[in-house]
């Protein structure tokens, strides 16, 4: 176990220094560097600072030296539009995002288990074909598009929902979220059924396929052999059999979820990362770009090795397999 | 896949010799459903591809254009006596036209980019199945890296890198789409090079790129049409929510996310039209296309068949 954990730790430590790598040339070697970090309207003395404070006077390897040990300290340069170091203003911004995405994550749970359990208990019934069909419809539907639909329906025709912003924000244990006052709750409602729609079609899908898989197994008929109630054998033999691949792929999609909270910000004016990055990207904001790009890469590196180690945990057969490997 | 079905006897009469091309079209008819949405999708790429003759007005071109027409709901009829059967947008396009050229560079967009993703990656899952040790070892570390980021997420920094452009989204998909395709090829064509058929064309002194490109691709196809199928799909929706966001297609491209993106600022006001439509008909090319890609996967897995 430990083994494996260190070589995933080594993993991740070489995925790291190559993304940072790729960042550092995405940026110096496209574009001027000077360009990125300081601003259009910037006088000679300014520029000089900076070139000065970013080490850009140095050869190419000192550069890069440079871009870590600034990239470690935190210092990425100021956003051009707020005038707060970036990295401060992305990580301002992080809550929000991931408040939507957990919320996302639960809504899935809540409705996808529930469904899918359903849905292959009576594979035959009517109810379950229509949960199967709308779940293919959740693959297809672009995110985007959803959004825009919820708005249209909830917000404008029947005027239920705000349609924009995170609302009133309240305070609980030193966290200051939406989940905490009813105003916020109103507005967390319609993205978060928005990002979750993919996730709730997924969840369906494992669940209903895991519950068929499971139902004629011997174990099943043992329990009821045993005597036990329908209820007992559905909700904790079956159940407990079924949660592995659903967490699982839970998990993975985290990521997922974090990522495509981008559309969906952007949709409901979600104060979140998502909107930070497409707003600087459209208003050419670069140093945000780059923190952004570096923040996100170590968040998606730390998530799949967390998602590693914890599989490897549940299933030991995957540390098994990847000890045979090399 | 192979061989069996080749050489299968003659059917009554001797007349329809079974081709494996013959059984697969067989066997895909008999879903109604699939055969439906490929039906849909045949006719919806046909009038896209032909929309500069049969659209009612040409959207892109700002003459035929009359900012009067501006937001009429759908079934309207403009200055000029035309028909707006989904209504008008806020510069007084025809929203049918719209829609199709949206559409066809939609699917200018997919196929391109996956007909070069499928090259590179194809290249690649055959040279690192074929050569495998080391070389093999990094080429698949790399679409392992690749497929731990989402792939909005990557198509979003090589845009914000590279700016926007068709030639740059069609790239950006390229990178995003490659690692599936190897993955699949190096997949099944692992199992295929141990197979007697490569040993006898190694025995034939076949050169290597013979062997790779005539005998064993083309037993990997099958996994391939599937995986092309379903990426399609994705990248035309992928394409359309890049474009909605503004990263993708600049705003002089007839693009579906645009559209959509454009009728989001009049949609609190009650004028659903110019986004709901573009909407609906990117909606069923999505779904015809991963209906047919959900039928091939059964049709081509040879361990459904019977």
């Amino acid at each position: 176990m430990t083994v494996f954990i260190i070589r995933r730790l080594m993993q991740s430590a070489l995925v790291l220094i190559i993304m940072s790598l790729l960042v550092f040339f995405g940026v110096f070697a496209i574009g001027d560097p000077v360009e990125i970090f300081v601003a259009a309207d910037a006088d000679q003395a300014e520029r000089e600072r900076a070139i000065k404070a970013l080490g850009l006077d140095r050869p190419i390897w000192a550069q890069y030296g440079y871009f870590v040990v600034n990239a470690l300290a935190g210092d990425l340069g100021r956003s051009f539009v707020f005038n707060i170091p970036s990295i401060e203003l992305i990580l301002q911004r992080m809550p929000a995002t991931l408040e939507l995405a957990s919320c996302a994550v639960m809504l899935s749970v809540v409705i996808g288990i529930p469904l899918g359990m359903f849905a292959g208990y009576r594979p035959e019934s009517r109810i379950s074909k229509t949960i199967m069909a709308t779940s293919i419809a959740g693959f297809s539907l672009p995110t985007f598009w959803v959004g825009l639909m919820l708005i249209l329906v909830f917000a404008v025709e029947l005027g239920w929902l705000p349609s924009t912003g995170r609302g009133q924000l309240g305070e609980f244990l030193g966290i200051r979220s939406s989940l905490f006052t009813l105003d916020g709750l109103a507005h967390l409602a319609l993205p978060a059924l928005n990002l979750a729609l993919f996730n709730i079609s997924l969840v369906i899908r494992l669940t209903r396929a895991g519950m068929r898989e499971n139902m004629p197994m011997d174990y099943v008929k043992f329990a009821r052999a045993k005597g036990l109630s329908q209820k007992r054998v559905v909700f904790v033999h079956v159940m407990k059999n079924i949660m592995i691949p659903v967490v699982t792929v839970i998990g993975l999609e985290i990521g997922q979820v974090i990522a495509f909270a981008v559309v969906t910000e952007t949709i409901f004016a979600w104060p979140g990362m998502g909107k930070l990055i497409i707003d600087s990207i459209n208003n050419l904001d670069r140093p945000v770009i780059v923190a952004y790009l570096l923040i996100t890469v170590i968040m998606f590196i730390v998530i799949n090795l967390v998602v590693d180690i914890l599989y490897s945990v549940l299933d030991p057969r995957v540390r098994l397999a990847d000890a045979g490997k090399s | 896949m192979s061989g069996p079905t080749a050489s299968a006897p003659p059917t009554e009469g001797g007349a329809r010799v079974e081709t494996p091309f013959r059984r697969f079209v067989a066997d895909f008819r008999e879903s109604r459903v699939a055969v439906g949405a490929l039906g849909v999708f045949a006719l919806i790429f046909a009038a896209a591809m032909l929309c500069s003759l049969i659209s009612p007005q040409n959207p892109y071109d700002l003459r035929q254009l009359d900012i009067m027409d501006g937001k009429l709901p759908p079934g309207s009829v403009s200055g000029d006596g035309l028909v707006f059967w989904l209504g008008s947008d806020s510069q007084g396009r025809d929203m049918v036209s719209a829609i199709l050229y949206g559409l066809r560079t939609s699917f200018l967009v997919a196929v391109t980019s996956g007909v070069l993703a499928a090259f590179v990656g194809t290249s690649v899952g055959l040279f690192a199945a074929y050569y495998g040790g080391r070389f093999d070892t990094v080429l698949m570390r790399m679409v392992d890296i690749k497929l731990a980021f989402p792939a909005i997420l990557i198509a979003l920094v090589l845009l914000a890198v590279l700016g926007q452009g068709v030639g740059k989204i069609v790239f950006a998909l390229v990178i995003i789409q490659y690692a599936y395709y190897a993955r699949t090829v190096r997949a099944s064509a692992l199992v295929e090079r141990r197979k007697e058929y490569v040993e006898a064309a190694h025995c034939l002194a076949l050169p290597k790129s013979r062997i790779l490109f005539r005998h064993i691709l083309p037993n990997c196809l099958p996994p391939l049409i599937v995986v092309g199928t379903i990426q399609i799909a994705n990248s035309i929706a992928l394409e359309a929510t890049l474009s909605f966001l503004g990263v993708g297609l600049p705003i002089t491209e007839p693009s579906l996310g645009l559209l959509i993106a454009n009728g989001f600022e009049y949609i609190l006001s009650g004028v659903y039209w110019i986004s709901f439509f573009p909407g609906l008909a990117l909606l069923v090319t999505i779904v015809s296309i991963n209906l047919v890609g959900d039928h091939l996967r059964d049709v081509l897995n040879p361990r459904l068949q019977k």
